[in-house]
């Protein structure tokens, strides 16, 4: 046998050996309902924790912003320490914390060092800033204050002003309609009291779930999830939000703004995250317009015209139906000439679907760069959590990528008819080119 | 009380995250082509980056732009590959793919599971010497830039800002210029420009190939020498100094222009990494603005936020990893009721104190605490390792700088970072520049805004 022969059988082996397996999500229930979900990972000294409750936007009620400022809040004050000590603790472990909200869920991430002592420095700093947070009346009106300025900056782009329209026309009165930030007006009617409320009925151990992904044996994690929990109320799960209702016919909403580019939204609602059509709309969307450079919408509008830096189309879904969305933004004189070549785009593939071709491609796409998901601590967490939040089977993404490769080109072109009608497009121009 | 135990755990721990430092291969081809791989055995996956010694700070005058968007018309075809191909054999091998044009660089990527990796190999050699540069081509990406600049600047209040800001306080230093570059400059742009452009820094002696993830790296060395092992190497032009002149006093500028909230930078010329004859001057303006913007307990957010309630954010930053000299820059958003001139005190009086008085013991700590943790987390992301190594090869550092930035940090002092605060965060270095919001025009109220209105200027 020759030496290079030999090389190469050996390289083999060694890039065969650690047959790389998805990682597998471990799940229970602790004994006061609180559902953790577990994922040990080996190579480096580290561990996401993230805390993810049924305290979205869409729990504002008629307080819009209500969840977000209560999220903004928890690590301003809580029991003992104020902001500068929790920072302080967190800080002088080398711990990060995050907290934040979307129209689904609040979310409590932290990042933390292993290192025994570290961690438990960072953990018990998070479980007081979980369950005990001040909401201080002076600290209160300071971070009430900031966000006002925050809303009052929407009010410089473009885009911002765009995407609040856009949502507002889809949905209505509906929970997510408004923007998770909330409105001026709203905002300056929350008290202290809302969210002194609003933590105690959503941020429980029923209402959320606990995510651990990092390398730490499982009954650590178990003590970790239990001590994180232990000073929650019980509480209750949300109830269920409404079904958003479909506008019946087409709509649109201009509003003039003094910018160089005009930004174009056009969608209507689209789709559930467990939805019996996930996967025919989610590899369809893909070929449309959601794998940029190569997708549809961008072949159009960008590659053969030059019309936009970017143009999209993307289902965003929801616990309830999210949106489907068709974006872009171009020079004013041009923006109805663009909408017009997306929209036809949008047309014709619900018409006539994918060609096998671009099937194939997507399905490559798709499958082949699954890894990518899931190729470090932090987007692994954020898989999970996923999973874990909209309470997915276990064994989502180990069968991801062969539901994704059962799509036929016949279920997209169903699931598109039943779902998107371009007769019924909202759209919604901001910039000059608006009339 | 908790904070003296800690600072025992704290002093025990960098000889535990130093065992954890992955290994860097380096190589050189015999065409001057540097590959330096980084294994990362967790995934399947491996990051590709190829770096080019070329960015806006390498322009001149009315060609500014010109790497953006050559960068743009890198992905427009070869003679092997048409246009779009590149992106499509990308997508339909799993790939995610793009590029970023910087000051220092201008660096194209792939991320792909990791037995994809030839297929990266192929396309990118390919490419670096034999672009097709053709017209029509280039007049639909020619739109598409111009489309990304109104985007990114023209319609962004505080980005025009920053451009405006860099113009003034930089007399002379390329780092004056914008990346994406100056309307009539990059409307003017031609493809004649372009392939000079190309044909002057598209070689394999001018780029750096950084690969990071589940590989071997003899096996990746191969494969590099295969694909890009063919390539001719360029005779590459010389790189003159273009060094900032001295500034002589504070500059100040206002900027009018239609937003919704004023806005503040302030920025003191100072030496990069790179440029400093003492590199613990560097380290040690590092550690300033981890003083000062570090999270959430540095000085920044606990004195100005929320401390005073002067600002609504306030932030500081320093680029260690340039290659010409840049600035420590501060930047804030008045608080409600209170104005820029007020947020320009509390900044300054922020600096002040790091100039008269040294920082304390346990701030410091905590930055190196943090220095330490961030390293690791760091560590998380193939992409991150990767750019680090791009960045410091590609601006003349050599990608061994990075293994060196925990050491260093951990070696400033308190009384280093009050020597180099007097030294360079001083008023005759400083520009400051105050974003005065004009109204926005009638008939453009941010819908929020629609129903009550009243209080807000139009």
């Amino acid at each position: 046998m020759s030496v290079k022969l030999r090389w190469f059988i050996l390289l083999l082996l060694l890039n065969a050996a650690p047959a790389w397996a998805i990682p597998q999500i471990e799940h229970w229930t602790t004994a006061r309902g609180g559902r953790v979900y577990f994922v040990p990972t080996e190579g480096l000294p580290l561990i996401d924790v993230r805390l993810v409750f049924d305290a979205g936007s869409a729990r504002d009620g008629a307080k819009f912003g209500l969840a977000s400022l209560t999220s903004g809040m928890l690590d301003t004050g809580a029991g003992a320490l104020d902001a500068d000590a929790i920072a302080q603790r967190l800080e002088n472990v080398g711990a990060m914390l995050s907290s934040g909200v979307s129209r689904d869920s609040a979310y409590v991430a932290l990042r933390s060092l292993t290192h025994p002592e570290k961690l438990a420095v960072a953990l018990e700093t998070v479980t007081e800033v979980l369950a005990h947070p001040r909401f201080d009346p002076k600290d209160f009106d300071r971070e009430k204050n900031r966000t006002l300025l925050a809303i009052k900056q929407r009010g410089e782009d473009p885009g911002d002003i765009a995407e609040i329209a856009f949502m507002k026309i889809l949905y209505g009165d509906h929970p997510y309609a408004h923007p998770p930030e909330g409105l001026k007006e709203t905002v300056e009617a929350l008290s202290r009291a809302d969210l002194v409320d609003f933590h105690k009925r959503t941020y429980t151990v029923r209402n959320g779930i606990v995510v651990i992904v990092g390398d730490v044996k499982r009954p650590e994690a178990e003590s970790i999830a239990e001590n994180l929990l232990s000073a929650l109320p019980d509480g209750e799960p949300q109830p269920p939000l409404p079904e958003p209702v479909a506008k019946p016919t087409a709509e649109t909403v201009q509003t003039p703004f003094p910018s160089e580019q005009t930004h174009v939204f056009a969608g209507e609602l689209g789709m559930k995250v467990n939805d019996p059509d996930y996967f025919p709309l989610y590899v369809g969307n893909h070929i449309l317009g959601g794998s940029g450079l190569v997708s549809r919408v961008m072949e159009e509008v960008r590659e053969k015209r030059g019309f936009a830096y970017s143009a999209y189309s993307y289902f965003f879904p929801l616990r309830e139906t999210g949106p489907f969305q068709l974006g872009l933004q171009t020079k004013n004189a041009q923006a109805e000439e663009a909408l017009q070549v997306a929209i036809k785009t949008v047309r014709d593939f619900i018409e006539n679907g994918p060609s096998e071709q671009a099937l194939e491609a997507a399905k490559k796409n798709i499958v082949g760069g699954f890894v990518l998901r899931l190729d470090s601590n932090q987007k692994l967490t954020g898989e999970v959590a996923s999973v874990a939040f909209y309470n997915r089977p276990l064994d989502y993404l180990d069968t991801f990528t062969q539901k994704v490769q059962a799509v036929t080109k016949e279920d997209i072109k169903r699931a598109f008819k039943a779902r998107i009608d371009p007769n019924r497009l909202q759209t919604v121009l901001v910039g000059g080119g608006a009339k | 009380m908790f904070l003296r135990g800690l600072r025992l755990i704290l002093l025990a721990s960098p000889l535990s995250l130093h065992a954890s430092e992955p290994a860097v291969h380096e190589f050189l081809l015999d065409n001057g082509l540097k590959l330096l791989v980084q294994e990362d055995h967790r995934a399947p996956a491996v990051v590709s980056q190829v770096w080019y010694k070329v960015g806006a700070s390498y322009e001149h005058g009315g060609i500014t732009g010109v790497s953006h968007m050559l960068e743009h018309m890198m992905f427009k075809g070869t003679e092997k590959h048409p246009p779009g191909e590149f992106s499509r054999i990308i997508a339909a091998n799993g790939g995610r793919e793009n590029a970023f044009t910087g000051q220092d660089y201008t660096a194209y990527f792939q991320t792909l599971e990791k037995t994809r990796l030839p297929i990266s190999f192929e396309l990118e050699a390919d490419r670096m010497r034999n672009l097709k540069l053709i017209e029509p081509e280039f007049a639909k990406e020619h739109q598409v830039v111009l489309e990304e600049r109104r985007l990114r600047t023209d319609d962004q209040p505080r980005a025009k800002m920053q451009e405006h800001f860099d113009s003034v306080a930089y007399s002379n230093s390329p780092y004056k210029n914008p990346v994406i570059g100056w309307p009539d400059d990059v409307a003017g742009l031609t493809l004649a420009d372009l392939k000079k452009w190309y044909t002057l820094w598209y070689a394999p002696n001018n780029a750096t190939l950084v690969v990071v993830g589940d590989v071997n790296p003899d096996e990746v060395y191969k494969q590099a020498k295969k694909f890009f092992g063919p390539l001719k190497r360029s005779d590459l032009p010389p790189i003159k100094a273009r060094g900032e002149v001295e500034q002589l006093g504070p500059r100040r500028m206002t900027i009018k222009l239609p937003a919704k909230l004023p806005y503040l930078v302030m920025g003191y010329k100072t030496p990069a990494l790179k440029t400093t004859s003492d590199e613990a001057e560097a380290y040690a303006l590092e550690v300033a603005a981890g003083v000062l913007d570090g999270g959430n307990s540095a000085r920044l957010p606990s004195r100005l936020v929320r401390g005073q309630q002067v600002a609504a954010s306030a932030g500081a930053s320093y680029d260690l990893y340039s290659r010409l000299g840049n600035l420590f820059a501060l930047e804030g958003t008045p608080a409600q009721g209170k104005t820029l001139a007020d947020l320009e005190k509390s900044l300054s009086e922020e600096i002040r104190r790091l100039r008269d008085e040294p920082i304390s013991a346990e701030e410091l700590q905590r930055v190196k605490a943090q220095v330490l943790a961030s390293h690791v987390y760091q560590l998380d992301s193939m992409f991150y390792q990767a750019m680090q190594l791009g960045t410091t090869e590609t601006v003349g550092l050599g990608w061994r700088k990075v293994r060196e930035y925990v050491d260093k940090v951990n070696a400033v002092t308190a009384d280093r970072v009050q020597t180099i605060a007097r030294k360079y965060l001083i008023d005759d270095r400083l520009t400051v520049a105050h974003l005065e919001p004009l109204p926005l025009p009638e008939g453009a109220p941010a819908p929020e805004e629609r129903p009550t209105g009243g209080d807000h200027v139009r």
